[in-house]
């Protein structure tokens, strides 16, 4: 065995050309992903990044780590038999909107709802790249793309949204163009136990550029976004000149200090599942006079039991009622079965 | 149409109070809610511990209640128990056990003539007449004139047994089956105490469900005892089988424990990946109720879910497994293709049914066979075996972990409806005695000092090692995307793509080096016919092939449990005799394969009829081989008429 050695973002890029676009947004994310995991305290050889297919699904191969690039959509089903047999891993579940919500949406929803313990980083660019430009499941109604010359007339998935639909017990949302917050997402994401979904919104400069313009570009970003923190009033605007406030279930925006005060504002709790639907729900076409801002961060952080756990736990129950059967007399036992008879 | 099987039963004596036979055919039939395959289940189970060989045939509805009384809804289990060897569980049985009217009537051609019937009289009642579609009442109109018909009031007597009981009508009529099961007890003379066992086992929570049980059990005894005291009862001898230990087993079961012995012997812990489907669910089951041998089972959210858990399990050290049928055999084509590209070990257990799409989910087909061995996307070579029995699933699902562990490859394992659910005594073996597996791991001393580790390095047999996440120093990428031979880094160059491929099917075909040679089962070494079969197709094989060289034909039969890679000497076998017949459940799939592979001329035998094949229709298309006919039944045009000739002495 190796010794163990100490970790740094420089050694865990492989010796693969990457094959990303220049200028991509993903560039940004396995730059994050290669800087913050170091300071996790794990070990490389417990490290498996498992991702479907698709421009975002080639990650693994620039992650020196242990890694499969699967096949379309799975990758939430072969992380689940990955989990429940090796909980000892850390397992770095990477996809797109195409392949997490489209061809794998319904293991998207089944990996959330059963708690399974990982980090699934979902690459949200709006757009399929790897096969050069059509619609996605999270493309805006109206998408004008090589499949859909007329613009597309499929109702877009809210991804945050269809997580807490999915009882998903982290959600998260953050963005390529702000490294900052992507690693401290990435750090929640990883100390999270259970299935952290973390959405990234990612440019995809080639098919779909510019689609998060308005969230990401200074100019815009501060009046178009809501940065949540935990126990912290629901603040934005240009200059922190605005405030969010609960109108019953309907949020609202106004200007501190001329329609109300810090007092008024909704003080988020990532703990309450009500609030984080409502915040998830805070989906305007961003820069839409009258649009509420979208929220980035942590909407929703609930440990609950993880699948990996309670199976672990049956398995011991059966052996503590029945005692451990993996040797040669049990499986004698077993074979024989309850009812025998013997021929001379 | 009486078969041979039947007719050669003649040699019958009185014992005592007793005519003995030597072999006995009883179908049970009735609605799918009147407990039909819990009676013959227990009725087997009897006789299996009386020591008789025997073979059955559940045949159910794919309904779980289909309508009451009429045709569709009606379940049958037949049993061929007997004092000699039996292959298969009859072409028509002895005696017929009726519910009701429509269970007469689906299953009453297959009664020989002369045969018995027990039927329950209350089934038989205006609206189960005019359901099943009788015009007048067969109990009364003479249409079942020349049958010994032993007909009773069941539903009646059972209520009158239980009528100092504090049940509902409802439950007391759920335990009639019971009073059947008892009355052919005392007809064959069987104990009842093995089935008393079950019943308490089974209410063990409710002791009154279990008393009604037992005395409506013990109440059809006694009924055969007082009323039908100059009746005929039989004996069937126990039958001379190698000594040794036995117990009664299906092939559900059989797999399910395979599985259990080769994580045992392998050192694998276990994980199943599986999608509820008949006819496989059972093994799910069988395997959910094992987790005290450390099994991990995964009900998934479909089948697609089902297989890439596996995989990801034996990404990670586990033996992973996955069960399925046809529809979704199909949907995890691609994830196969994945396995094959990763090479990593994985079992994929086809419990085959009835297709195409949904087909006949309850009904038996060996219709995957092409599917299986051809049924993917590029170039994608795997392993293929058959099981040919109820207990053989065991030995096949085994040697199916062996081959996946020790060469790195994902197998198919094929078994079908008839096998899943029918029962046979099994010899069983000991854990010592079953042959051990070896996975090879890689180590950390197996990274190259220059190149570091290179997950597709392959040794003598082209088997890379297995590298599982965790251990330092062998970090690597894996996936379905071409990868360089070696450092298993993506690679388009066309070269090398070539020679992945190359080296992917002859890692399979190497396998022949390591499975045994094809043998004769019965029959002459060579001659003018060989029936080459695979599958469930063994038993019928089997008796065929008995009673055709009783009657002077020199036939020999074969079965293939590898189909890819085939036995090394299955060429030369052949080639020893002039004809080769080849008998399948499906539109001729086997036959195919062996036209891929070998240039000489094979005879197809194929019913699609969702049964077994007859013994009787499988003899007559071996005499017509052997007589230069053309084999009956190929066009399927004449295939009713293919017995016309009438079977050989």
């Amino acid at each position: 065995m190796a010794d163990s050695e100490t970790l740094t973002a420089k050694s865990l890029v492989t010796d693969q050309d990457i094959r990303w676009c220049p200028g991509c947004g993903d560039y940004s994310i396995l730059k994050q992903v290669q800087t913050v995991l170091p300071g996790l305290g794990i070990p490389r050889e417990k490290i498996v990044m498992i991702s479907g297919i698709g421009c975002s699904s080639r990650f693994p191969y620039y992650m020196n780590t242990y890694g499969m690039h699967s096949i379309h959509g799975r990758a939430p089903a072969i992380v689940t038999g990955l989990k429940a047999t090796r909980p000892d891993l850390s397992i770095w579940l990477i996809t797109g909107d195409g392949d997490g919500l489209s061809i794998g949406g319904n293991h998207f929803i089944h990996l959330l709802r059963r708690n399974v313990d990982c980090n699934m980083l979902l690459f949200n660019n709006q757009i399929y790249g790897l096969t050069k430009g059509q619609y996605s499941p999270t493309s805006e109604l109206g998408k004008v793309a090589k499949s859909t010359p007329l613009g597309s007339i499929d109702h877009p998935f809210n991804p945050g949204a269809l997580a807490l639909g999915a009882d998903a017990s982290f959600v998260a949302r953050s963005m390529d163009r702000d490294p900052k917050h992507l690693q401290q997402m990435l750090i929640r994401a990883a100390g999270h136990v259970g299935t952290s979904f973390l959405e990234i919104y990612q440019n995809c400069n080639i098919f779909n550029d510019g689609a998060f313009e308005a969230l990401t570009e200074k100019s815009s970003k501060g009046a178009n976004t809501l940065f949540l923190e935990h126990g912290q009033p629901l603040v934005y605007g240009m200059n922190s000149e605005l405030g969010i406030r609960l109108d019953g279930f309907t949020p609202r925006s106004f200007v501190l200090d001329l329609e109300g005060s810090l007092e008024d504002c909704w003080v988020h709790d990532e703990r309450d599942m009500v609030k984080a639907m409502i915040l998830s729900r805070m989906f305007d076409d961003p820069g839409v006079p009258g649009s509420l801002p979208r929220p980035f961060g942590v909407l929703y952080a609930m440990e609950r039991p993880v699948y990996e756990v309670m199976m672990e736990a049956q398995l011991a129950q059966a052996q503590a009622k029945r005692g451990i059967a993996d040797s040669m007399e049990a499986l004698d036992a077993l074979i024989a079965g309850s009812e025998t008879w013997t021929t001379a | 149409m009486p078969d041979q099987e039947t007719t050669n039963r003649a040699s019958t004596s009185p014992a005592g109070d007793f005519v003995v036979r030597e072999e006995v055919v009883i179908k049970f039939a009735g609605d799918s809610g009147d407990g039909m395959q819990l009676t013959g289940g227990q009725f087997t189970n009897t006789a299996a511990l009386v020591g008789n060989d025997l073979a059955t045939f559940p045949d159910f509805p794919a309904e779980i209640r289909a309508p009451v009384g009429t045709l569709a809804g009606v379940s049958g289990f037949q049993i061929n128990f007997a004092s000699r060897p039996v292959f298969t569980p009859g072409d028509s049985c002895d005696v017929l056990v009726a519910m009701n009217a429509a269970a007469l009537k689906a299953n009453l051609s297959g009664l020989v003539p002369g045969g018995e019937l027990v039927l329950n009289s209350d089934g038989f009642d205006a609206k189960n007449l005019r359901l099943a579609g009788y015009a007048s009442n067969p109990l009364e109109d003479g249409s079942l004139e020349g049958f010994t018909l032993h007909v009773m009031d069941v539903t009646k007597m059972t209520r009158e047994t239980l009528q100092d009981y504090t049940l509902s009508t409802k439950e007391k009529d759920r335990s009639k089956n019971m009073f059947v099961l008892g009355f052919l007890y005392w007809m064959y003379d069987r104990p009842m105490q093995s089935s008393l066992d079950f019943l308490a086992a089974k209410f063990k929570k409710d002791p009154a469900i279990y008393e009604a049980n037992a005395a409506v059990l013990r109440a059809g005894y006694h009924y055969g005892d007082t009323t039908e005291t100059f009746a005929t009862r039989y004996k069937v001898e126990p039958a001379k089988m190698p000594p040794g230990r036995y117990r009664s087993i299906t092939g559900n079961e059989a797999t399910g424990m395979g599985l259990v012995a080769a994580s045992v012997r392998s050192g694998l812990p276990l994980f199943l990946g599986s999608y509820p489907i008949t006819p496989a669910s059972e093994i799910l089951h069988y395997l959910a109720a094992r987790k005290s041998f450390g099994i991990k089972t995964f009900q998934a959210e479909d089948e697609i879910a089902a297989i890439c858990s596996a995989i990801g399990a034996a990404f990670g050290g586990s033996l992973g497994i996955t069960t399925t049928s046809g529809p979704g055999m199909a949907l995890k084509t691609e994830a196969m293709g994945l396995a094959v590209m990763l090479e990593l070990p994985l079992v994929i257990c086809d419990i085959q049914r009835a297709g195409p799409s949904t087909g006949l989910p309850t009904k038996t087909e060996q219709s995957d066979l092409l599917q299986a061995v051809y049924g993917r996307n590029g170039e994608c070579p795997l392993v293929v075996m058959a099981a040919h029995s109820p207990s053989d699933a065991f030995e096949t699902v085994y040697e199916a972990c062996r081959i996946a562990v020790e060469h790195m490859t994902p197998v198919i394992f094929l078994s079908d409806g008839y096998i899943a659910n029918g029962a046979e005594p099994w010899q069983f073996p000991q854990a010592a005695d079953l042959p051990a597996i070896h996975p090879v791991f890689a180590t950390a001393a197996d990274a190259d000092p220059e190149r570091g580790f290179l997950p597709y390095r392959r040794d003598e047999r082209l088997v890379r090692k297995w590298a599982v996440p965790g251990i330092a120093g062998l970090e690597h990428r894996i996936g379905g995307l071409e990868k360089q031979n070696e450092t298993g880094n993506i690679s388009y160059d066309p070269m090398n793509h070539e020679l992945m491929v190359h080296l992917r099917e002859a890692k399979i075909e190497r396998i022949a080096d390591f499975i045994p040679e094809l043998r004769i089962d019965q029959g002459p070494e060579e001659g003018d016919l060989l029936l080459l079969g695979w599958g469930s197709t063994f038993g019928t094989c089997s008796a065929a092939v008995r009673d055709l060289n009783a009657a002077g034909y020199g036939v020999a039969h074969a079965h293939l449990r590898h189909i890819r890679p085939f036995p090394r000497n299955l060429e030369s076998l052949m080639s020893r005799f002039k004809h080769v017949l080849v008998p399948e459940i499906n539109n001729g799939q086997l036959v195919r394969i062996l036209r891929d592979h070998f240039p000489r001329t094979f005879v197809p035998f194929n019913r699609i009829q969702g049964i077994p094949l007859r013994k009787s229709e499988l003899m007559q298309a071996a005499v017509d081989v052997l007589r230069g006919v053309d084999a009956a039944g190929q066009t399927g045009l004449h295939s009713s008429a293919s017995n016309a000739g009438g079977t050989p002495h």
